[in-house]
């Protein structure tokens, strides 16, 4: 008997839907078995991973929360993976975001400012997620360095420049020597959606990213240029497209989306600036975007699911005392999971029971 | 099922090589369906087939790269079960492949070092090689860098280095798809030596008049079946290409109306320094094509082909506008979106990867060189109606043969996928258009369409530049024909005074004073 990889003549549709679910299964039946070897009881764990967050008011709103720089982020990512450029700074963007957003809050904190601060900030975290995001793509185009190393090592000099700000110029007189600015200002804060509640606007604009990329790729000549030129480079040359342009652009609205996300998290849920705004979305973000198979729609479902492992490692962590860096584990294993499948959408397994056997015809 | 060959002649009681009711299957797919073959010493057995016959499969599995489904191979009379090319090899079956495997940076020896499975050191190789290439007439320096040979030196690596095993039983792969007629022919008197000395040979080879020269025996495969085994110099052409395609193939008429016109593309003293480093300088390269004409640029592959194509099209800019003027238009330093503005079509060689995006529908691969002109996009966004309606005039037109409206570019065979991407080019009702290898690995029937689709666009007017390897193709459909050779073109010659001979010593590098002066002694 043998089992053999082999190729389909066209990519299957239907594995191409169900090869994450797949990819969720094993990661479910990996993790059983590590929270069994931890000595911990694996169906109560499950259930505190994935089903108590489910069931209460409270946790539906906070993997909302969770979810929306998740999701903005991984559709900027989607475009840059598309289009083979691979961005995998979006963290550093998401925090420049923040810097610069925070900035006018910061400057204009107990002035008279009327309601244009809040705009002027997330159009201002865009901006700078977007130049951000720029400097690999230019080091990339102009003179062929990796886009992968320089973007990746950015994400340090961002996380040390929020640093440097909330430890000094910008920190809070009256913060207890706490690294953190003042609370900002309600002109400056990201209006919640529901009296009392975490739900906040930021969660709509995400909504509307995912519209906007779902129309950006599916019936936009530009949407289609970046398909091509991921797919086939020759192919999009001799139509036409400029790649150098196409990651240019690509990296501009990764980037500009990160920087949205960012100066969102800290005008919304974390309400000032201060180290440690993001337990890494930008990473999670490269997990949603191919969890969700590079598609809008899917990225929006695959950044749900890994805001409910948030939230439920938060919870397993309080119930069950298992450390939050299982989460970590869990998301890292999905990935691998979800990259291995997909070679499931090209390739089939099949099982030949006989050896190659001598057959005698007539002639 | 016919088999003319007598076993008289056969020296031997049994075959050297025997595939007993061979079978290949690749899912659903039979790529070889019970094949029975037998190979003789002292014979040139040529295999023939179309594209997709399973010809490389059936010699895949003889060189063991390949594990059969079913049957059986038999050395000598004997079972023998092959786990790959090293134990085929020290069977004494040796293959020269079409596409080569050739380390460019390498020198000739240290290249045939690297093929050969013994415990010679690499100074006996490099005598050893001498002595062969020598005693064979196939002269090769062992210290030269294979980046500096011609393809036909370097299929002379091929073949040195497979008589280097003292093979009982050689493959060829196409041989001559690279060569030029007289370096053919150079070969042909290589592998009659080796038939005398008593080896056998399997010649694959789609080139008919090739096969009733040089081949004993011929075997026929048609969609994985043995169609018939023959003696190939008692068939006629016709008749053998009956067998391989099954049908009578249409004849391509030339337009009777077709007039000359306006000039349609000039190509002004092209000069472009290659991008790679192993690529082609075409140098001084100037040519004016009409409306109403089809011009044919022959050559043997790597001469400057795909460079100029390139520096055509736009995907290579020249520095000077001039060099490439379209409709009157300098057009040098223009992209090839604007140059499908004015009215240019390029039809690349490469099918998959360059003229389509394989992993794309149909429609998105219209929209691929349609966006520039016509309705597909507006203010933006793509008429999805309008990308499904080219494809269906395309099918329609071009008679492209698929499973469902839209499928993925790389679904289609051959044929079909080439069809369709000079179909797209045609509809769009080019001035001017330039296709690099019409008919390249395209079954008869599709390349009967496809020629005469460029036939029939001449006709409308339109200027046509069609590279191609395949000189029967060009005499056929050209008007004129200019020969390529290191990255130069040679003037013109009108098709009526282009002979075959000609064009040979053209493409072997002669210029064409010398090839007049060839002529006029030879006759």
């Amino acid at each position: 008997m043998q089992l053999v990889l082999e190729k389909r003549a066209e990519r299957s549709r239907t594995v191409a839907l169900i090869s994450p679910l797949i990819a969720i299964g094993l990661t479910i039946v990996t993790m059983t078995i590590l929270f069994a070897v931890m000595g911990k009881n694996p169906i109560l764990a499950l259930y505190v991973y994935f089903i108590a967050p489910l069931a209460d008011g409270y946790s539906l709103q906070e993997i909302a929360v969770k979810a929306t720089p998740l999701v903005m982020i991984a559709i900027g990512l989607s475009l840059c993976y598309l289009a083979n450029a691979w961005n995998i700074g979006a963290e550093g963007q998401f925090l420049m975001g923040a810097v610069a957003g925070s900035w006018i809050a910061v400057k204009t904190q107990g002035t008279e400012a009327g309601h244009w601060v809040l705009p002027a900030m997330l159009l201002l975290g865009a901006i700078a997620g977007a130049l951000y995001a720029l400097i690999p793509a230019i080091c990339k185009v102009r003179f062929g360095a990796s886009e992968i190393l320089t973007s990746l090592m950015l994400v340090y000099v961002a996380d040390l420049l929020l640093d440097y700000l909330v430890r000094g110029p910008w920190r809070d007189p009256q913060g207890f020597n706490f690294p953190t600015t003042a609370e900002f200002d309600p002109v400056a804060t990201v209006p919640t959606l529901i009296e009392g509640g975490r739900l906040h606007l930021g969660s709509i604009l995400a909504l509307i990213v995912v519209a906007a990329g779902a129309v950006l790729l599916g019936r936009t000549i530009k949407g289609f240029e970046i398909r091509v030129v991921g797919a086939a480079p020759r192919a999009a040359r001799f139509g036409g497209f400029n790649a150098n342009q196409l990651i240019l652009l690509t990296f501009a609205i990764s980037g500009a989306l990160s920087g949205l996300a960012g100066i969102i998290e800290v005008a919304g849920p974390v309400g000032h600036l201060q180290p440690g705004i993001s337990p890494g979305y930008g990473f999670t973000a490269i997990i949603v975007a191919f969890l969700g198979r590079l598609n809008p729609v899917g990225i929006l479902i695959a950044g749900l699911f890994l805001a409910l492992t948030f939230i439920g490692g938060e919870q397993a962590q309080i119930a069950m005392k298992i450390p939050l860096d299982v989460t970590k584990v869990f998301q890292g294993v999905l990935l691998f999971y979800v990259l291995a499948c997909d070679s499931l959408i090209l390739y089939r397994f099949r099982i030949i029971f006989s050896a190659p056997q001598v057959a005698r015809g007539t002639h | 099922m016919r088999d003319t060959t007598s076993a008289g002649q056969h020296t031997s009681a049994t075959p050297l090589l025997q595939t007993v009711a061979l079978t290949k299957r690749y899912g659903t797919f039979l790529a070889n369906d019970k094949i029975d073959l037998d190979i003789w010493p002292r014979q040139i057995h040529a295999l023939l087939g179309e594209n997709g016959a399973g010809k490389s499969t059936l010699v895949k599995t003889i060189y063991g790269l390949v594990q059969p489904s079913e049957g059986e191979l038999r050395w000598e009379g004997r079972n023998m079960v092959l786990s790959g090319p090293s134990q085929a090899r020290a069977r004494g079956i040796g293959m020269v492949f079409q596409h080569f495997s050739l380390f460019d940076n390498l020198t000739v020896a240290e290249n045939v070092a690297l093929g050969l499975d013994g415990k010679e050191s690499f100074k006996e190789i490099s005598a050893r090689l001498e002595r062969v290439s020598h005693s064979y007439g196939l002269p090769l320096d062992p210290k030269r860098e294979v980046w500096q040979l011609s393809v036909g030196e370097r299929q002379r690596i091929e073949i040195v280095r497979a008589l280097m095993q003292d093979p009982k039983f050689l493959i060829l792969d196409e041989p001559t798809a690279v060569l030029t007629p007289q370096e053919a022919d150079q070969l042909f008197v290589v592998l009659e030596r080796l038939k005398s000395e008593g080896r056998a040979i399997l010649y694959i080879s789609h080139k008919l008049e090739e096969v009733k020269k040089l081949c004993d025996t011929a075997t026929i495969l048609r969609n994985g079946k043995k169609v018939a085994t023959c003696n190939p110099k008692a068939e006629t052409a016709a008749s053998l290409a009956r067998m391989m395609v099954g049908t009578e193939i249409k004849e391509v008429k030339p337009a009777t109306t077709r007039q000359i016109t306006v000039p349609r593309l000039a190509i002004i003293d092209l000069n472009l320094e290659p991008d790679d480093p192993h690529g082609v300088h075409l140098k001084g390269i100037s040519l004016e094509l009409r409306g109403g004409e089809i011009l044919g640029i022959a050559g043997v592959a790597g001469n400057g082909q795909d460079e100029l194509f390139a520096a055509l099209s736009g995907e290579r800019l020249a520095k000077d506008p001039g060099t490439v003027v379209i409709e009157g238009i300098a057009a040098g330093h223009l992209s090839i979106s604007r140059r499908r503005k004015l009215g240019a079509a390029f039809v690349p060689e490469e099918r998959l990867g360059h003229g389509t995006a394989p992993r794309m529908r149909l429609s998105e691969n219209a929209l691929l060189t349609g966006h520039v002109a016509g309705n597909m996009v507006l203010h933006g966004f793509v008429n999805t109606a309008a990308t499904l309606n080219a494809v269906d005039r395309t099918t329609e037109t071009f008679d492209v043969r698929k499973a469902k409206r839209d499928p993925e570019a790389a679904s289609l065979s051959g044929g079909n996928l080439q069809k369709f991407i000079v179909g797209r080019e045609i509809l769009r009702n080019p001035a001017v258009l330039v296709v690099n290898q019409p008919t390249w690995g395209v079954d008869a029937g599709a390349a009967a369409v496809i020629r005469q689709a460029l036939l029939d666009l001449a006709a409308g007017g339109a200027a046509v530049l069609v590279t191609s390897q395949d000189i029967d193709e060009l005499i056929e459909i050209s008007d004129r024909i200019a020969v390529m050779f290191h990255g130069r073109l040679s003037e013109p010659l009108p098709t009526a005074e282009a002979s075959r001979e000609k064009l040979g010593l053209l493409m072997g590098g002669s210029s064409l004073e010398a090839t007049e002066q060839a002529h006029a002694a030879g006759t």
